[in-house]
């Protein structure tokens, strides 16, 4: 059995979960088995994982599990993997994830594969997955060998598909501990899609020459439905926020369309988005060794270039 | 406060990849190798500057071969008060946690750090991974670390976000950006660095469960396809019909 831990933020599942939902029930569709969903605490949409696959959904309730801890919903979903039964088990590789893949991992004795891109190859009785290594530059094949395998799933690797219909949540009873860490604060932008879940990125560097001039990269952003990025030295000269630093020491993104507006591209800011479906450069150094990693390119001055190109695209979205 | 600093070696970041032609070893011909930035400058640092203001040790350790040595004795000039090598050739990550849980169980460390994630395998794993061989609180990507006597405050970076949370020692955490800056070592560190202890020991033995078999490069990009800044039209058009991605 596939048992797939679905996440959720303020009591709404991720589009990661979903994502996570689709692999797990392709992975259990491959092994002949059955994909179940685990949510913790109050989540008020989980049936829907049925759409994408699940074929139970599974809720465990405790006040310790409306914060995240670690080691908290590590214990819950080992206990929940154990009593079903898990031969496979699929989180999603976000900053919840990738804080219990590593605990899982030790917990269930479980050979793992942390930002998986690709479903398992069990050709020849193996059990293979790929994933990117070297911030982007390559893509390694893991094989597991253990009892019980533990993937956690890229953002944006896999086209969501539905496939059923939701499904009435199940109750399971399992020991929730007590949490050894206090959350004090939570502080998230509220209504922009966070980076490593965007499809869409609009990103701009040291190019814009000051903060007061992103309003035209704000603009281009809000008329594609896309969330918004930077290159390092802009967050380091605090033109923009910390979260919004992509690249080899931000957030490392995989999203359907990246346009960099006035970034040079720098290895280590290739390293964090070369593995996004399609690039844009808009420069104006024809030598920019971006161009080499994109797909289309504009040699221009971006302040001329960037508020035409949200003309043609209102238009565009208009039609 | 004692500390322990988990430290691993890797490629520079702007090394060119590349593989055996078989596609199962890394190449390292022409490659230079440093300590993974996240755990020198965020997390040896950061560890560094707690133990200045409150007293105590900083122990680095790193699991690996010799080579891996002159790593370490860097580590030692930036700050680091002892080094430990648990002399092993890791293929895993859980190996590696393994080997660190069983050195640290009996150390009793108020905090052990690590990097956000290492830029080679990009697993972001080991913490975890010590933390629950240790049944300790693990605090991940954490930008921002502060300590009054046994209580930490830290600021977890989030999908969008902070998280601003309080935990007592011990605990294990991963550093990232932010949470110190990146220190240089001075003449005197690293002439004091060749005098301080660095012991090396034997690993426990412990299977690998999960192993990269097979590397390739990814597909090389065909070129890029320019379009004229007066015609942004077009770019919408080929982004629309061409790429499909709008
Ligand atoms: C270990 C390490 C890690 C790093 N990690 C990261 C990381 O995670 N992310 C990251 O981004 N960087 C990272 N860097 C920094 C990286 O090397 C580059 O310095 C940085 O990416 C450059 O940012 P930029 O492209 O915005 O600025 P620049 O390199 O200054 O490029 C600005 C670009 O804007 C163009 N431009 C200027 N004016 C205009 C105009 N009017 N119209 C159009 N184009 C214009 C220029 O031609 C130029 O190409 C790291 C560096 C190191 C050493």
């Amino acid at each position: 059995m596939v048992l797939v831990f679905a996440e959720a933020v303020n009591g709404h599942l991720k589009k990661a979960a979903f994502e996570a939902v689709t692999y797990g029930s392709q992975t259990a569709q491959l092994l002949g088995s059955q994909c179940v969903a685990l949510t913790l605490g109050n989540v008020e949409n989980a049936g829907q994982l049925g759409i994408y696959g699940a074929s139970k959904v599974y809720n465990v309730a405790g006040s310790n599990l409306a914060n995240f801890d670690s080691q908290v919903f590590t214990s819950v979903i080992a206990q929940a993997a154990e009593k079903l039964g898990a031969t496979v088990v699929v989180i999603s590789h976000t900053s919840t994830g990738k804080s219990l893949l590593g605990r899982l991992a030790a917990r269930l004795n479980a050979g793992s594969v942390a930002g998986a891109k690709s479903l398992p190859d069990i050709s020849g009785g193996g059990f293979k997955v790929t994933k990117g290594v070297y911030s982007g530059k390559a893509i390694a094949t893991y094989e597991i060998s253990s009892p019980i395998k533990l993937i956690s799933l890229g953002g944006n690797e896999i086209p969501l598909q539905s496939t059923g219909n939701e499904v009435a949540i199940e109750t399971l009873e399992l020991t929730v501990p007590a949490s050894r860490t206090k959350v004090i604060e939570v502080k998230r932008q509220e209504g922009i899609v966070p980076l490593p879940e965007a499809v869409t990125v609009v990103s701009a560097g040291r190019g814009m020459k000051g903060p007061e001039n992103w309003g035209i990269v704000e603009d281009l952003a809000k008329v594609m439905g896309a969330t918004t990025a930077c290159s390092r030295p802009v967050a380091d000269a605090d033109w923009r926020p910390h979260h919004e630093h992509v690249g080899q020491t931000g957030v490392a993104i995989r999203p359907n369309l990246y346009v960099a507006i006035g970034i040079s591209g720098a290895i280590q800011h290739l390293a964090g988005v070369n593995q996004s479906k399609v690039i844009v450069v808009i420069n104006k150094d024809p030598e920019a060794p971006f161009f080499k990693a994109a797909d289309y390119g504009v040699v221009g001055d971006l302040f001329d270039v960037v508020p035409r190109l949200t003309e043609a695209m209102r238009k565009f979205k208009a039609s | 406060m004692k500390i322990l600093v988990c430290v691993s070696k890797t490629p520079d970041t702007t090394s060119k990849i590349s593989f055996t032609a078989d596609g199962t070893k890394f190449n390292d011909a022409g490659i230079t190798y440093i300590m993974n930035p996240y755990d020198e400058w965020y997390a040896l640092v950061r560890a560094c500057e707690l133990v200045e203001k409150n007293g105590g040790t900083v122990t680095l350790i790193n699991v690996g071969g010799p080579q891996n040595d002159q790593t370490i004795r860097k580590g030692l000039a930036i700050g680091a008060t002892d080094a430990v090598r648990i002399d092993a050739d890791p293929n895993s990550s859980l190996f590696i946690a393994k080997q660190i849980a069983e050195y640290a169980k009996e150390q009793h460390y108020d905090i052990i750090f690590c990097g956000k994630e290492s830029i080679d395998y990009n697993g972001s794993e080991v913490g975890g991974m010590v933390a629950e061989f240790l049944d300790l609180p693990f605090i991940s990507f954490a930008s921002k670390l502060e300590i009054t006597g046994s209580t930490a405050t830290l600021n977890r970076d989030i999908e969008g976000g902070v998280e601003i949370l309080e935990v007592e020692t011990p605990f294990v955490v991963s550093a990232a950006k932010d949470m110190a800056e990146q220190r240089i070592p001075n003449m005197m560190g690293i002439m004091k660095a060749k005098s301080k202890p660095f012991v090396v020991v034997p690993p426990v033995d412990f299977p690998d469960l999960a192993v990269p078999v097979k590397y390739v490069l990814p597909k090389e990009k065909t070129g890029v396809r320019l379009v004229s800044p007066d015609n942004m039209e077009e770019l919408v058009r080929l982004l629309h019909e061409e790429a499909k991605v709008i």
